[in-house]
Order: C-alpha cells, then structure tokens, then sequence
C-alpha cells in the first residue's frame, strides 16, 4: 500500500531508459508521485542541485532527499516501499539479481547507445555484441532465478524486470534501425516471455512508447 | 547467529584492491574461509567455473555456490551473517552508503588506473580528474549525509568504508611511483583524516598488503607496461582488476 505521507518527487526526460524505470517503478508500488520534466540540453537549476555530482536525471526526491543512479533508486524505492517486493528473499538470489542488473550497467545500456550512434560494420558488430549479452543474460537467469515466470521475479515483476522491461521498446527499436533481430525468440525465449508480459502491465502500459514514435523521432535526429 | 555449516571459500588476488574488499568483510564478521590465490592473467579453471562472465576475482563460494562483483558479494555477506552490519538500516542511508560505492568503483577507480597507465599530457589529464573525484569525496565527509561520523559505518567501518578504503592505498603507491600529487593532506584534509583511521583498525592491517610489496608491484606493472608500448596500453590491470 503506498504511503500517502512521503512527498515524492521524480525529475526526469521524455524517451530516456531511466527515467521510463523509475517511472514504471512507482507506478507499480502505487506511489503517488510528481513528475518535473526537465531539457537535457538546459538543465534546471533544481536538479544541478539535486544530483550535483552526475549533473543528470532521472533524480528521485522523497522527503526533500534527493537519490541519484537509476539502480540506486529503484533499490530505495524497494526499500521504502515494501510492497509487492523487487527482490527475492534469499540472499543468494539476491546477489544474482544485484549482479545481472549491474550487467545491464556495465554492458547493455552502453552497447545500446554504441548500436544507436554507430553506422554500417561498427553498428553491425555492435548489434552482434548486444545480441551476444542478451544470450549471457538468459542464460544466467534461467539457471540462477527463473521459476516458471511471468517474471524473473515470478508472480509479480521485480528489479530485473523493471529494468529490462523498461528497455523493451527500445531493444525493438534498435531492432529497426539496425535491421537484424537482437532479441531472437529462439535464442532467449525467457527474457522476451517476460519483457512481453512486462509491457502489457496495466500500470505501466502508457509508459511504454511504441518503438514507431521513437524511430520518427530519430529521422529528425539521427544521433537520438 | 553461529555460522551456517557451509563452507566458504574465496578465490582472490593477493594485490586486487576488490579482493581485499572481501577479505576485510569476512574478517569483520568473524567468519573463517579458505583462500585460493589466482593468478589474473592465468585464471584458474575454478574461477572460470565459478565467473563465467567476467572470469575476474574476487569470486566467493559458499555452499557449493558462487557470488562474484565484490560489491554484490559484500552485500551477499551482510544479508546472509546478520550480527554486526556493514550496511545502515535506513534506507536513504543505505541509497547514499551504495551512490558513493558506485562513484568510487565507476569514476574514482578508473582515473587512478588512468593516473597509472598513461603519461605526459594524459597523465596530467587523468591527476585533474582524480583531484575533482577526490573533492566531491572530501565535499560528502565534510558536508554530507555522514559529517561529524568518524567513518561512513559511525564509529566502525561499515560497507562504503570498505570500498573506499579496500584501494585508496593505491593513491600513496602511485603518488611515489608516478611522482605525481593526489591527495595531498591540505587540500583534502577529512579523506585523508578518514583514510588514517581507515588503515588504523586492526582487521584493515591485517587484510592491506605491506606498502614495500605494493611498491615493488606497482613498479613491476610500471615498467612492463612503458617498456611494452608508446604508452597507449591500458593493461591496467593492478587499479582496476576484480
């Protein structure tokens, strides 16, 4: 049940990854929340306050505390809100689910925008490396976490899910714009059983924008 | 809580700052656990097992499982021998203790490393950058959630503690050995006051390396590296390994 009592405030931008999973995390914890959009080409004078170490969104501020670093927090949000758990209790499933989301820090996300930005053999060879990540993440939560889904964290969606599920529009979007499947059904079934069932979320659903809208969004910027 | 029966192994880096991470960790708990010494550039087919992904150390095994990234396992021993906690129990403490884990392991390592690696004007690049590193540092103990605390954890180390200071003995090697200033006590005056206090407790003495060793290392890797290329490698391997 989500305490009324705490002021919570989230800053971030339209078609940013992380902002889209903290959005979708207090959503799906039923936290009531406001939204600051801020311009990343101007950034408030608030939010250079607020994160004035990475200088960038999305920055959560629950009680006038401002937290910074998108894993950070969707841990806190978890921590705060304990209801329906992003983590699984056993310690060593835990572990596991710390270490596939720092994996999608330390290796998804920056081989994403390197697909994005690239063009022709890098892009391609970028394409192969995502793909390449996607199948070492399958393979570990399957052996590691998976317990029949619909999510990694079985009945309801946790930290894993968040952040992969966040990023499915985006995996379909680098999809078209690179023109190569990355996602491949056959290669990792599990992970798209779960981005799939991720998205149709009732509280997250809107959140989710069509991989359409962001590829047109990219003919008027190519480096978007 | 009586440690579980289950036995604990760790397989480490006798010079890796992470491995040390660990090791400091256990010992705060109290628990016993073997040690395999791995050779980083020879990984043992154990750890290749055991890290599959990264086929780095520090990999700890426990009950026949294996947890690696030494922040994920530091969090993995909290969680499983609860009596004295490295991590807080409020949760924007707790947010704050792992902001400042990530920003050691994501900005500060890496441009010591870089301090290691490269010369000349790159070099003088990479010291600017480890001193705006260490002024955000210094800025958070002087001001931040923590002031007034003698360490991160209160009065004993605790988690960031740790990570922080399981490697920022790498700024004394290499301010002798690249003859290069980094933390020099005037201008970061609470990190280096920190610092002390830090490689004062007894578990910390006790998991450091002596200083000569990690001269005699730092120096060896130096060489390697000049004496292999113009300086473009970056087979930093002692700063960032783990």
């Amino acid at each position: 049940m989500a305490d009324q009592s705490k002021g919570v405030k989230l800053y971030g931008t339209s078609f940013n990854g992380h902002t889209t999973m903290v959005d979708c995390a207090l959503r799906l914890k039923g936290v009531a929340y406001e939204y600051v959009e801020e311009d990343r080409k101007n950034k408030s004078e608030a939010l250079l306050k607020l994160n004035p170490v990475h200088k960038q969104v999305p920055v959560l501020v629950v009680d006038g505390k401002p937290i910074a670093e998108t894993l950070i927090i969707l841990q806190h949000i978890d921590d705060v809100w304990k209801d329906p758990p992003f983590l699984p209790e056993d310690p060593y499933k835990r572990a596991k689910v710390r270490f596939w989301a720092d994996f999608v820090s330390k290796k998804v996300v920056p081989i994403m925008h390197t697909v994005v930005a690239s063009k022709g053999d890098e892009q391609k060879t970028a394409a192969e490396e995502f793909a390449g990540y996607l199948m070492t993440m399958e393979d570990g939560i399957r052996e590691e976490l998976w317990t029949g889904g619909p999510f990694v964290n079985g009945d309801s969606p946790g930290l894993l899910d968040v952040v992969m599920g966040s990023s499915y529009m985006w995996i379909k979007f680098i999809e078209a714009v690179v023109g190569v499947k990355v996602a491949k059904r056959e290669k990792t079934p599990l992970l798209c059983s779960f981005m799939e069932a991720f998205v149709e979320l009732d509280a997250v659903k809107e959140l989710m924008t069509p991989p359409e809208v962001l590829l047109q969004r990219r003919m008027g910027n190519p480096s978007a | 809580m009586d440690q579980p029966p289950s036995s604990v192994k760790l397989l480490g880096s006798w010079a890796d700052s992470h491995t040390h991470r660990v090791q400091l960790a256990l010992k705060l708990k109290g628990l016993e656990f073997e040690y395999q010494e791995e050779d980083f550039i020879n990984p043992s087919p154990a750890l290749l097992l055991h890290n599959p992904v990264y086929k780095k150390v520090p990999a700890l095994l426990h009950g026949g499982r294996s947890i690696v990234e030494s922040v994920v396992i530091l969090q993995y021993i909290d969680e499983t021998w609860t009596d004295n906690p490295i991590m807080p129990a409020d949760p924007f403490e707790r947010a704050v203790i792992r902001f400042w884990c990530h920003f050691t392991d994501d900005k500060l390592a890496p441009a010591v490393g870089l301090v290691f690696s490269s010369s000349g004007e790159g070099q003088k690049a990479a010291v600017d950058q480890v001193h705006e590193n260490l002024k955000l540092l210094e800025r958070e103990l002087k001001d931040g959630a923590f002031k007034g605390r003698r360490f991160f954890g209160g009065d004993k180390i605790g988690l960031l503690d740790i990570v922080l200071g399981c490697g920022s003995y790498w700024l004394a090697v290499f301010e002798e050995v690249m003859e290069v200033k980094l933390i020099d006590p005037e201008s970061f005056p609470v990190f280096h006051a920190w610092l002390r206090d830090f490689e004062e407790q007894q578990e910390v003495k006790e998991t450091i390396p002596a200083i000569d060793r990690l001269l005699e290392y730092a120096r060896g890797i130096r060489q390697m590296m000049l004496s292999l290329s113009n300086g473009s490698s970056i087979n930093n391997a002692a700063a960032t390994s783990g």
